[in-house]
Parts: structure tokens; C-alpha cells; sequence
């Protein structure tokens, strides 16, 4: 999109008065989406964002600016303004040489979505709801949404880094409305992957479509979820939303740095249980917060950062990394050009354990079967942080009963990891999700095995 | 001050090229095609400050458009971030080639004038526009220094934070609507870490106006670092039934969720839990619930909605009744009704949904301290955590993670961490004991107010 001699010029504007460096981040991004509401194909949508963010840092102050004008004339006033926004004094000359970063893409996208016609996707919406409202005439509302994301970005800095992005997401989710002699109830279901229209080679939306309609039916028959505190089995691929927010939150550099998360200082210590290995991978094709680099032009990496227990590292932007002095970890994101980068999960994942997760439950007295999470939230500096529950269960003489209400579930960060007694050899990956973090969300995948935590206490109002 | 005049447009000063820019595209309407355009500029700065110095400094302009084309009952959306002639051009092609793949429907259509005079009010400062940048790095400083020195217990200030917006937006449509909104915001925000190593607490506090002089930093300051300490020695209260007293923040939080399920569209598509319910008593008698844009006290104030119609007052639930639900041009045609000029977008990239702006609550008599002494026994909640993955909007349930204070004979007793408040939002409505009169309006869509309720699950310890 910019030629290499003007980013050369512009990184050189950049630091003419001053400063340590300096980063062009330019993106492209281009999106779809459709949506079916009401048994209607109410809204087919399309844009086209297109701009730079410019970062000039000196000494411990960051200026950035941002600009949807890509000619050198736009790019150097974004500059001159990141450059006033950080302003030292000094100044001088600064040449800047660009290196190529390579970066193997996480995995290979064989159908663009922008070759793909706009009816192939409606088609999709109308076979979603078609087989949602077949599967139970209690379905009284269908609402079912197709996206697509095609995401190209540019990162050249004054250390000479050169790095390109081409990223593709697709994603679908269905929600049913169900209506019962207690009222309304609500089913989802949600897929998807860094990759495009062939995303539906092995997603079937049919099925998509039932299983939220199932769950909104299940849920009519609802009771009250507890209110105190229990024993909670999560089902594989369901729950990786409660080591996003009890640990990876808190696991990121930036919070660290400012001493606000209950895990600072604790690098080589027993943080969890031992039967715990966490890793963030973003690596990890096609899962939904792969990458090749990240919004820093650091190529993704594989990162563990719980090894059986034990804290290992943290994750790292290019900003937290260098006072440090070590290398970024390949975690700095951002949502779009107009912001700065932060650290940021990727795709964040417990690694599978030994038990077949049947027997789990049949080794469980009284607890509450999460099947399926919503998000969740999180205060890394107590530590203490909240998970929505939208399909859950009783657990009652090592079977799954009684189907609950959605609650919320509370725990504490470093008591939760300490209380896994038993994880199951069932990996699966979860939801797409968008992580939220100061206002800016990010594509981030997470995934576990089935699992058991012998307390957290359940948000609900049955004594 | 609000006063109505039958003006056509809020400020005659204000967005002139903007409006002509979106009278433009809307002019481009083929026949038998109805155009609309939203057209949006904001100015931004945000200043970040850690440990006495300054962390990070942004600031830009953004611009963006936002075109609907109906043809045939069949609707089409397409923005870009960006008003370039050419970017515009491929946009409204792009919005009408969208069209094509909707499924007709009687209903769609643009908003038309439909007489409502705008309310005259000025929610633009060009005093922000001269503000220095200097000043706004200071203010930033002087906040963290306030915190740190505001008590001995605070150890850390996460982020003192300045932040400023000037915002400015146009509405067109080929069906006779031509409108402009413009306002000015800022704020100073922080984040303040209590305790000892041992033990952390953590609460902000903030000041939002439209100007520089309006913000209130001893407050912000004040407010962080006595929510913050007074959580330290927080343990796990033990499960309960009891009466819970919300702040001000945590009540205008309720409001918004309530304000979203009282959505006409969602009540027409059978996913409202209040669908059926007008006139029936949904609340107790004190509670009076109103939309009102045209207050220019309201953070959410604006003349004009975002399909260019005047915001107008809607009387929502009064003496606990539900009197009626919000609509945007389409949920009120397809509802036989007017539109309540409700109409709102999250930014250029989406049509019009709907929703609240500027919900509030009429005062009761009682101050917060009475309410205290009033409910005697139960909780004072400073903050909530999980709304979005916590209450469901269509059936009713509500569970959110909470930290406060108990209540005791009337007082403040120990604080509480660690555990959830729950119950649906119908039986919440239905146990309100007490609404009091310490009315502040609050960024977002509902003003803050202390809120008594009584019977709520506490989920903690068993």
C-alpha cells in the first residue's frame, strides 16, 4: 500500500525532533456482514477502512497519531503530530533501514470471501434459520449472523522492521428465542476461524442451528441456578473463557510492569494446580486469534505460560519488552489503526490432561455442569473476576440433571488455578470471542479439556 | 436551560459543510430509491499519565459515513471511514448493490419530517477547542498527585487519565430529513490501588463534562481513594436474602439494561420480556422511568436522532406502569405508531437500532444516608462486574459480581468482596423500596441515583 522509500521519509519526520522511535501502522480492512432477524434477511452490510496510526516514543512518553489520508502528505502531518505529542528537544538525523520480517502465515486461506457471492452467504442465513425453527415449535425467534473480515496490515518502525499481515476471519452464530410457560428463553451457538469461506466446509450451519435451538428449549424447563458455593465440572471447549480472565488477564506484561495484577513477582513459583500447563499460541491456524505477526510486526509465537503449575513467563508487547530488555513475545494488538498497541492474548489455551471426562462426572457427587460459557471479566489486581454460565446443569449422584438459568460465577484468580483437582483428555477449542481491553476488543480463541474446580461460587437464587 | 422553538436545525452555526455533504449523497437517489446518509467527524485527544509522567498522548480526527438505500422494501447498508468524494461514490454503489440481497419487507423505509420541533440546545465549548494541550497533560498530573496524597493506604495509581472529544454529525435522506447534531465532551478519569502487599483494593472515580470548567477533579480524586480504601479488609459475606442499596453509577447501569429491554423492536420479534405488559404495573408506584434527550443536563443529550427526527420526551413507566416502548422509523411503521425519534447508532458502521439515551428516574425525597437508615440491614453496592455475561435481556436473569460495603443498623459496616447479587429484572422492578434524591447524570444513557431494593440473592461463602 506505501512504498518502502516513502515509510523511510515518514519514520525519518517522525523522529526529526526527537525521540527513540518511531512506527507506521497501516491497515486495510474490508468486512461483510448479514444478518437474518424475524425469519427476514433484514441487513446486508459492507466497509471499507482504510488508514495509519503513526507511534512515536521518547523516553517513557508514547505520541501517536492517526490518519486515513495514506499519501506522504498525510502520513508526514500524522507524524509531526506523534512527534509533537512525545516531544523531548534533541532531534537530529535519523536514516532508517527496512528489513523484511518473514513470518509463515498460521495456516493457508483457500476461499476468499469477497470471491464468494453475496446470495452464497444469505443461502447460509436462510438454511440456519430454516433448521432452527424445525426443531421445536416453542422457537419463536431466530436471529443468525454471518461476517467476514479481510484484514491486511503494513508495521515498519525505526529499528528497521518491515512486516506485513494478510489476515482473513469468517464467523456465524445463531441465537433462538424460545417461549415456555416461564417465560422467554435463549440459545446460541457461534463458530468461528482465520480462515474464509471454507469455514463452511466443515462448519454445518443445520447443525449450528439446533444445537441453539436445543439449548433455548432445555432452558424452558430451567430452574434457578444455586446461590453459594459448589464444585463446577467445565465441558471441554466450553469454559476456556475462565483462564482468559483468572490468569491471562493477569498475565499480561503491562499490568506487571505497574505492579496491578496478582501474579507480578511470581515468575518460577507454584501459581496452580500442577495438573495446569497454560499456553498462549498464536501460532495456532486457523484458530480465531491466529496470526502471523502481530499489530507490532512481531511474528507469532508459541508461549507457555504456566508449565504444570508453574509460572513461566508473561506475554509482551514490544514497549513492556524493552524495558525489560528481552524480546517481545508476539503479543502486541491493537483493534484498528486509530489505537495503540497493548499486550494482548492470542489464542489461550489449558493443555490436555489424563482422565476420560465421563468418569469425571460420575466422580462427582453435587456440582454445577457448565456446558457452555458466555464472557467474563476480570480485576487483575485482586485477582477476583466473573464468567457467565448460558447452558448449565446439576451434576447430582455423578450424573448431569436438572438444566439451570444463566448466572454469573465469581472466583479468585490464584485460588481457582490452585483448586483444579482433575483435568480431562478431552482438548477442544472454544467460541470465537473478541477480547475487550481500554475500550479496544481483539479476536482471541481459548480452549480447554473438561475440567473440574472444587469451588466457585454460583451466582444464582435457588437457596 | 431547554426551551423549543420550531427550528430546523439545533444550533444554525454548527455543521453546515457536514449537513451539505450528507444533502449530497441523499441527492444521488435514483428513482424509486430512497437514499440516507451519516455523515460523522470527531476531533479526539486522550493524555495518559503514570508515576508523574506523561505514559502516552493520542490525538486525531476521525471521519467516517454511514448510507442506507432502500429499494422495493429492501434495505442496504454500506460505511467507510472516510469522506473522500471517490470513497463516497463506492459506498452509496456499494449500500445499493446490498439492497438486492435483503428480503422485502413493508416495513423498511427512511424517517420523514413529521413536525416535532428540535429542542434548542448547546452542548458544544469552543472553550475545549482552546484548551491547551498542556493544560490537559497537568490536569492529568495533578489528578494522580491528588490520589497518591489523598491517603497513605493508596499504593499505586493504575492511570490518571484526561480525555476529550469533539464530535460533530450530519443526517440526510432523499425523503425530506436533513439534521445536525454537534457536542463537546471531556473527562478525567483514574484508577486507584489500595493496601499493603498483603492486601489490594482497586476503585476509579471520574468527572465528565463539556467543558474544561465543568470537571470536578477533586471529586474524581476524593472518589477513587475512598471507594478504594474502604474495600481494604474485604472478606467473602456468606449467602443471603437481604436488601440491597445501589450507588448512583451501579443504578444508572440497571437503567440502561432496563431501557434496552423496553426496545419496540425487540418487543414486536417476541424477545422482549416486558412484550404484552402495557399499562400493567411492572414496578411499584414511586418509580416514574423517562427518556429525555432534549435535557441538555444529560450526557446523552442530542436534538436530533440518528435518523435525523427530533428527540423528544418519552415517558416510559410512570407510577410503575409501563406506558409504552421505544421505536426507530422502522418498529414504529411495522408497530402502526410513531417513531419516539429513538433511534441510535453504535457509529458510522451501523443502520439505526434502537435505544435510550437519557433515561432518569423521578427523585424521591430521601438522601442517601436516609436510605441507609431506611433499609437498616443489607448492602451497599460500589461496583458491579459481568453485566454483559450476567444478565440476559430476554428472560429477565440478573447476576453480576459485586464489591461493597454491608449495612448495618442503618451504617456502613464491614466491606464485602468476592460474591454475586442476583434475581431477574422483573422482581427487581417489582421490590424497589426506595429511590433517592441525589440525582447526578453519568457518561452513558441513564442518570445516577441511590436505588433501594429489597430481596436480593447474595451468592459467597456457604
Amino acid at each position: 500500500v506505501i512504498e518502502e522509500s516513502v515509510i523511510s521519509r515518514v519514520l525519518g519526520a517522525a523522529l526529526r525532533t526527537g525521540g527513540d522511535f518511531a512506527e507506521i501502522f497501516a491497515e486495510d480492512r474490508r468486512g461483510t456482514m448479514a444478518r437474518l432477524d424475524d425469519g427476514k434477511v433484514e441487513d446486508m452490510a459492507s466497509g471499507r477502512e482504510r488508514g495509519a496510526g503513526i507511534r512515536v516514543v521518547a523516553g517513557d512518553t508514547t505520541g501517536f497519531a492517526h490518519t486515513s489520508d495514506l499519501s506522504e502528505t498525510g502520513l508526514r502531518a500524522a507524524a509531526e503530530a506523534a512527534s509533537a505529542a512525545a516531544r523531548r528537544g534533541g532531534g537530529g538525523i535519523r536514516q532508517v533501514e527496512l528489513n523484511r520480517v518473514g513470518a509463515p502465515a498460521p495456516n493457508e486461506v483457500t476461499v476468499p470471501p469477497e470471491s464468494v457471492a453475496k446470495d452464497a452467504k444469505v443461502e447460509l442465513l436462510r438454511r440456519a434459520d430454516d433448521a432452527a425453527r424445525q426443531s421445536g415449535s416453542a422457537i419463536r425467534q431466530v436471529s443468525v449472523v454471518y461476517g467476514d473480515n479481510h484484514r491486511r496490515i503494513l508495521v515498519a518502525n525505526s529499528d528497521g522492521t518491515l512486516a506485513q499481515d494478510d489476515q482473513v476471519k469468517t464467523r456465524f452464530a445463531v441465537t433462538c428465542v424460545a417461549s415456555g410457560d416461564a417465560g422467554l428463553q435463549t440459545g446460541r451457538e457461534s463458530a468461528g476461524a482465520t480462515v474464509g469461506f471454507e469455514l463452511f466446509d466443515t462448519t454445518r450451519v443445520e447443525e449450528m442451528a439446533r444445537r441453539a435451538a436445543t439449548q433455548a428449549l432445555t432452558k424452558l424447563a430451567a430452574r434457578p441456578a444455586p446461590s453459594g458455593t459448589m464444585p463446577v465440572v467445565i465441558k471441554a471447549g466450553s469454559g476456556g473463557v475462565l483462564f482468559h480472565e483468572a490468569c491471562g488477564h493477569g498475565l499480561e506484561a503491562d499490568h506487571i510492569a505497574k505492579d496491578v495484577s496478582v501474579f507480578a513477582g511470581r515468575v518460577g513459583q507454584r501459581v496452580a494446580s500442577p495438573l495446569v500447563t497454560l499456553v498462549d499460541d498464536g501460532t495456532m491456524g486457523p484458530e480465531w486469534g491466529a496470526i502471523a505477526v502481530d499489530d507490532e510486526g512481531h511474528p507469532a509465537g508459541r508461549n507457555v505460560l504456566i508449565d504444570q503449575g508453574v509460572l513461566t513467563d508473561y506475554m509482551w508487547d514490544w514497549l513492556r519488552a524493552r524495558k525489560e530488555g528481552r524480546a517481545s513475545s508476539g503479543n502486541g494488538r491493537r483493534e484498528s489503526y486509530r489505537h495503540l498497541p497493548m499486550v494482548r492474548m492470542t489464542n489461550t489455551f489449558v493443555t490436555n490432561g489424563t482422565e476420560d471426562p465421563e468418569e469425571i462426572i460420575r466422580q462427582t457427587p453435587q456440582a454445577v455442569y457448565v456446558a457452555q460459557l458466555g464472557g467474563g471479566q476480570v480485576n487483575t489486581a485482586t485477582g477476583d473476576f466473573v464468567f457467565g454460565m448460558i447452558e448449565a446443569y446439576l451434576i447430582e449422584d455423578g450424573r448431569i440433571t436438572a438444566p439451570l438459568r444463566d448466572a454469573n460465577l465469581i472466583g479468585n484468580g490464584p485460588e481457582v488455578l490452585k483448586a483444579i483437582d482433575v483435568v480431562g483428555n478431552d482438548f477442544a477449542m472454544g467460541w470465537p470471542g473478541t477480547c475487550g481491553k481500554q475500550g479496544q476488543g481483539v479476536p482471541v480463541g481459548d480452549g480447554q479439556p473438561t475440567l473440574r474446580v472444587t469451588a466457585l461460587t454460583i451466582g444464582g437464587t435457588a437457596a | 436551560v431547554s426551551d423549543s422553538a420550531p427550528a430546523t436545525t439545533a444550533d444554525p452555526a454548527e455543521s453546515t459543510e457536514l449537513s451539505q455533504l450528507a444533502e449530497r449523497i441523499a441527492g444521488r437517489a435514483a428513482a424509486g430509491e430512497e437514499v440516507e446518509a451519516y455523515v460523522t467527524r470527531s476531533r479526539e485527544t486522550e493524555v495518559r499519565v503514570y508515576d508523574g509522567d506523561v505514559e502516552s498522548v493520542s490525538s486525531a480526527e476521525s471521519t467516517g459515513v454511514g448510507i442506507r438505500v432502500v429499494i422495493g422494501g429492501r434495505q442496504g447498508f454500506a460505511y467507510a471511514g472516510s469522506l473522500d468524494d471517490d470513497v463516497v461514490g463506492e459506498t452509496l454503489a456499494e449500500a445499493r448493490d446490498n439492497a438486492g440481497f435483503a428480503t422485502p419487507d413493508e416495513w423498511v423505509g427512511l424517517a420523514r419530517p413529521d413536525g416535532v420541533p428540535a429542542a434548542h440546545m448547546d452542548l458544544w465549548r469552543d472553550e475545549l477547542a482552546a484548551f491547551p494541550a498542556g493544560d490537559k497533560v497537568s490536569m492529568a498530573v495533578e489528578l494522580e498527585k491528588a490520589v497518591r496524597a489523598g491517603d497513605r493506604r493508596i499504593r499505586q495509581v493504575e492511570s490518571s487519565e484526561w480525555g476529550d472529544a469533539a464530535i460533530e454529525s450530519a443526517v440526510a435522506t432523499s425523503t425530506g430529513i436533513s439534521s445536525s447534531n454537534r457536542r463537546t465532551v471531556c473527562y478525567l478519569s483514574v484508577s486507584a490501588v489500595a493496601g499493603d502487599g498483603s492486601e489490594t483494593q482497586t476503585a476509579y472515580g471520574f468527572s465528565v463534562g463539556r467543558a474544561p470548567s465543568e470537571l470536578d477533579m477533586d471529586k474524581a480524586a476524593g472518589d477513587a481513594v475512598e471507594r478504594a480504601t474502604r474495600l481494604l479488609g474485604a472478606s467473602k459475606p456468606h449467602s443471603a436474602r437481604l436488601a440491597v442499596v445501589l450507588e448512583p453509577r451501579i443504578t444508572a447501569t440497571l437503567l440502561a439494561l432496563l431501557g434496552g429491554t423496553l426496545d419496540g423492536e425487540s418487543v414486536l420479534k417476541g424477545r422482549s420480556l416486558f412484550a404484552d405488559r402495557l399499562g400493567e404495573a411492572v414496578s411499584v408506584p414511586s418509580f416514574t422511568l423517562v427518556d429525555d434527550p432534549t435535557d441538555p443536563a444529560a450526557y446523552g443529550a442530542t436534538a436530533y436522532d440518528a435518523e435525523g427526527l427530533a428527540c423528544r420526551q418519552n415517558v416510559l413507566i410512570d407510577g410503575g406502569h409501563l406506558q409504552m416502548y421505544l421505536y426507530n422509523t422502522y418498529a414504529a411503521r411495522r408497530a402502526g405508531r410513531a417513531s419516539t425519534a429513538s433511534a441510535v447508532r453504535a457509529g458510522y458502521k451501523s443502520a439505526p437500532g434502537i435505544g435510550a439515551r437519557a433515561l432518569t428516574l423521578s427523585p424521591g425525597d430521601s438522601g442517601p444516608e436516609q436510605i441507609l437508615g431506611q433499609v437498616g440491614t443489607g448492602l451497599l453496592v460500589q461496583s458491579v462486574s459481568g453485566v454483559h455475561s450476567g444478565v440476559n435481556p430476554v428472560s429477565g436473569d440478573f447476576s453480576v459480581g459485586a464489591e461493597g460495603v454491608m449495612i448495618r443498623d442503618g451504617g456502613l459496616a464491614e466491606p464485602v468482596r468476592e460474591f454475586t447479587i442476583a434475581s431477574t429484572i422483573q422482581r427487581m422492578l417489582q421490590n424497589v423500596v426506595a429511590v433517592g434524591n441525589d440525582q447526578e447524570w453519568l457518561p452513558g444513557s441513564a442518570v445516577g441515583v441511590t436505588l433501594a431494593i429489597d430481596d436480593v440473592s447474595l451468592s459467597g461463602a456457604s
